[in-house]
């Protein structure tokens, strides 16, 4: 078999069906991802209408959260001390993030002390070249060019999947619902449940087309029960866990006190990752520090809880460097910055480094659970997502403006946050931003909203004006117009900043004062004829 | 300049309205450590939240005939031909495991991945049991072998004694401050390996052990 560049590959690569049909037409080594970047994504408004049409999503999403939802609220209430692991845990990371720069050396240190390599990467670009060519330096000719990896947030943030496709190495997503997303040729919707838009028989769909392309094919006989989709995921990623000489794992919390790595996750492929692999490479973004080792007393009860609604996930890793005989012997971290050090720069905005990633906040957003996570155009989705988004990517794209917008203000993921973030502060926070980072711009248009709310202000205050232009509506409006529809529709022009988003209800056929005027002249008749 | 000085010459920066050196002084952290969480019955507790991991679980007495017993009787529930038992298992266990006909697995030297995939099942101890959310906590000491035996066969048999049984994380955590000093890799279980990510449908078994069953004994 040749690849695209007509190299003929060894006798143990031709075990991997390389050359795969996509919706790109190139040839791949992965399923690809759907075509354009994120930060090209529709603006939400745009975006969010798109994804509102897709009635299964919505169904889905409306499952699903509401049951996480009520049993968060359950196993939260079944610890006494919740508030005050709350506190403790914003108050650790608070201490963490003003003092970061300590924390990172005091990490660097113990990571190297326990026989770790640590890496630097100020960005994303910089974060892959790392990855890149410490996987190729791994891999010999023999080897098949594949990386086998835990679901991580950050290698989503910095597309670290398509920087090693680029370079000739499929890297696996070996989360049950990672995998579905992957092999989907889709992006995750979500960040603890990435394929919860999707239901079991699109799941089925997916697995029977795909998997026999890029290794073990699904059972012929597949149906959509959950726990025969989850043994065919099982017997299609065992031979990859079992052949891996190279995984790459992100890391929920890393210990600076003593150069420990902390992955949270209930399938058991992040052990197969942490423990099978030769090399290890782990990619840690620099607020994922907490000081003590005593600490994750704290965070290892906020996050299940929080995230899964579960007392406890599954399966916790913790790890201190290689460990001769058991595991990789050899082990690498990333620390990256892309975007955070801007964040910590902001007094305000800096509270949402103590982001743990445990999707509470999603979880609870009326708006995220009517569109998805797709409408973001980012790896972060919902309320923590329309925060760190831009503050991340700096608000140089126009999607990024457009996410403190995706929020109704209701406030449900501030009392839900188990580091206490308080989102909905932030939003406003970062709707200011927006708007100045908006006026900046050249091609800056007036807005027409606060204009046409002064001359509103100036109606509101002058009941003749008022009363003048209710008769004018109602009778343009109401009395002609109401004869034909019973709504009003987005505007052309100006007005369609406000129309686009909203239903504007039909001008009724008679005003308020016209109605209160006609009554009373009524009433004061009716009051008349009692007294004769 | 490299990327280290210059991530930290921004974040140094990005910091400049703290003027405080002291992170402890900075931001006091009003919460005391490894607390024991008040409850009545705590092994009784830790067997009620294993369980609702769909774990077995049996309760024996201390001797190490019994839990021997125990483990005989967890590697026969599920029909193990052979089992893994590492170096650091009483030998009292060993031999009782060998009694009931069932081959045991060394792994000295160790043994190929596609060898423990083809084990029948493992048996381990443990190092702490935190009853509040029903986790076992191995830091894979010679009783308990590497961290590959109890991830990839299909059974795990778990024995944890009671007085390796505290209340919850908080004082968990405590009792594994020596493990991580030495540098041990450490792994909590919480029940088999599981998943919801289809339709939030809970399914026991994915990637790691499909069966977890525990011996509490003492």
């Amino acid at each position: 078999m040749t690849n695209e560049t007509g190299e003929i590959r060894s006798t143990q690569r031709t075990q991997l069906n390389l050359v795969t049909k996509n919706n790109h037409g190139t040839a791949r080594l992965t399923p690809a991802p759907p075509q354009g970047e994120l930060v090209d994504s529709p603006l939400f408004p745009d975006a969010a209408k798109r994804e509102l049409a897709n009635p299964v999503q919505r169904k889905n999403l409306h499952h699903a959260m509401s049951t996480i939802r009520a049993k968060r609220t359950r196993v939260t209430a079944e610890l006494e001390n919740w508030e005050e692991l709350r506190s403790a845990g914003e108050a650790i990371k608070n201490r963490v993030g003003r003092h970061l720069d300590d924390y990172l050396v005091q990490l660097e240190e113990n990571l190297t002390k326990a026989g770790t390599t640590v890496h630097w990467a100020r960005d994303a670009k910089e974060a892959n070249e790392i990855i890149v060519g410490l996987v190729k330096g791994k891999l010999g000719p023999e080897d098949l060019p594949e990386v086998v990896k835990v679901k991580s947030m950050v290698t989503q943030e910095i597309d670290m999947n398509e920087a090693l496709e680029a370079n000739g190495v499929a890297a696996w997503e070996t989360d049950l619902a990672e995998l579905i997303v992957q092999m989907g040729h889709d992006r995750p919707s979500h960040i603890l449940v990435p394929a919860i838009h999707r239901n079991r028989s699109e799941v089925r769909e997916i697995f029977l087309e795909e998997m026999g392309n890029y290794g073990k094919a699904a059972p012929e006989d597949l149906d959509t029960e959950p726990k025969n989709l989850a043994a065919a995921s099982r017997a299609h990623l065992r031979e990859k866990f079992m052949r891996a000489h190279v995984a790459i794992s992100g890391a929920n919390f890393a210990v600076a006190e003593t150069g420990t790595l902390c992955v949270v996750e209930s399938e058991g492929n992040g052990r197969m990752c942490l423990t099978l692999a030769d090399t290890l490479i782990s990619v840690v973004g620099i607020e994922k520090i907490v000081p003590t080792f005593a600490d994750l007393e704290v965070f290892l009860q906020l996050l299940p809880r929080s995230s899964t609604a579960e007392r406890m996930n599954p399966y916790t890793s913790l790890w201190t460097g290689p460990r001769e005989g058991d595991g990789p012997q050899e082990m690498h971290v990333v620390l990256i910055d892309n975007g955070r050090t801007d964040v910590l720069a902001d007094e305000v905005g800096r509270e949402a480094l103590r982001c743990i990633r445990c999707s509470a906040c999603i979880n609870v957003c009326p708006v995220y659970e009517k569109v998805g996570g797709h409408a973001y155009g980012s790896v972060y989705p919902g309320p923590i997502g329309a925060v760190l988004t831009p503050q991340l990517r700096s608000m140089k794209n126009p999607v990024d403006r457009s996410l403190p917008f995706a929020s109704s203000l209701c406030g449900a993921c501030n009392d839900v946050c188990p580091v206490k973030i308080p989102l909905m502060e932030l939003l406003i926070h970062e709707r200011h931003k927006a708007v100045e980072a908006k006026k900046q711009r050249k091609s800056y248009n007036v807005h027409f909203e606060p204009i046409a709310m002064k001359a509103t202000s100036v109606m509101f205050g002058n009941g003749k004006l008022w009363g003048a232009a209710l008769g004018a509506e109602t009778k343009v409006g109401g009395k002609v117009l109401g004869r034909f529809f019973d709504h009003i529709g987005p505007i052309p022009g100006p007005l369609n900043r406000w129309t686009g988003a909203r239903d504007v209800p039909m001008v009724p056929t008679q005003s308020f004062r016209a109605w209160w005027d006609e009554r009373e002249k009524n009433n004061g008749n009716k009051a008349k004829g009692d007294q004769k | 300049m490299n990327a280290k000085d210059e991530i930290l010459q921004r974040v140094r920066k990005a910091l400049a309205d703290v003027k405080e050196t002291d992170p402890a002084l900075d931001v006091p952290v009003a919460w005391r450590y490894e607390q024991p969480t008040a409850m009545d019955d705590v092994i009784g507790r830790f067997v009620e939240r294993v369980e609702d991991y769909k774990a077995t679980v049996v309760r024996v007495g201390g001797s190490e005939a019994e839990i021997a017993q125990a483990v005989v009787d967890g590697l026969t529930s599920i029909e193990a031909k052979d089992a893994i038992l590492p170096v650091g298992l009483p030998a009292a266990w060993r031999s009782a495991v060998e009694a009931a006909g069932i081959t045991i697995l060394s792994d000295e030297p160790q043994l190929t991945n596609d060898q423990l995939n083809a084990a029948g099942a493992v048996v381990t101890a443990a190092r702490v049991g935190a009853a509040e959310s029903g986790t076992i906590m191995l830091d894979h000491a010679d009783d308990q072998g590497r961290r590959a035996l109890s991830l990839v066969p299909d059974a795990h048999i778990c024995v944890v004694r009671t007085d390796q049984v505290v209340s919850d994380i908080p004082e968990a955590v405590g009792r594994l401050q020596d493990s991580v000093k030495q540098q041990q890799p450490i792994t909590w279980i919480s029940g088999p390996s599981a998943t919801s990510d289809i339709e939030l449908s809970r399914v026991e078994g994915v990637h790691g052990p499909r069966t977890l069953y525990v011996v509490v004994a003492g």
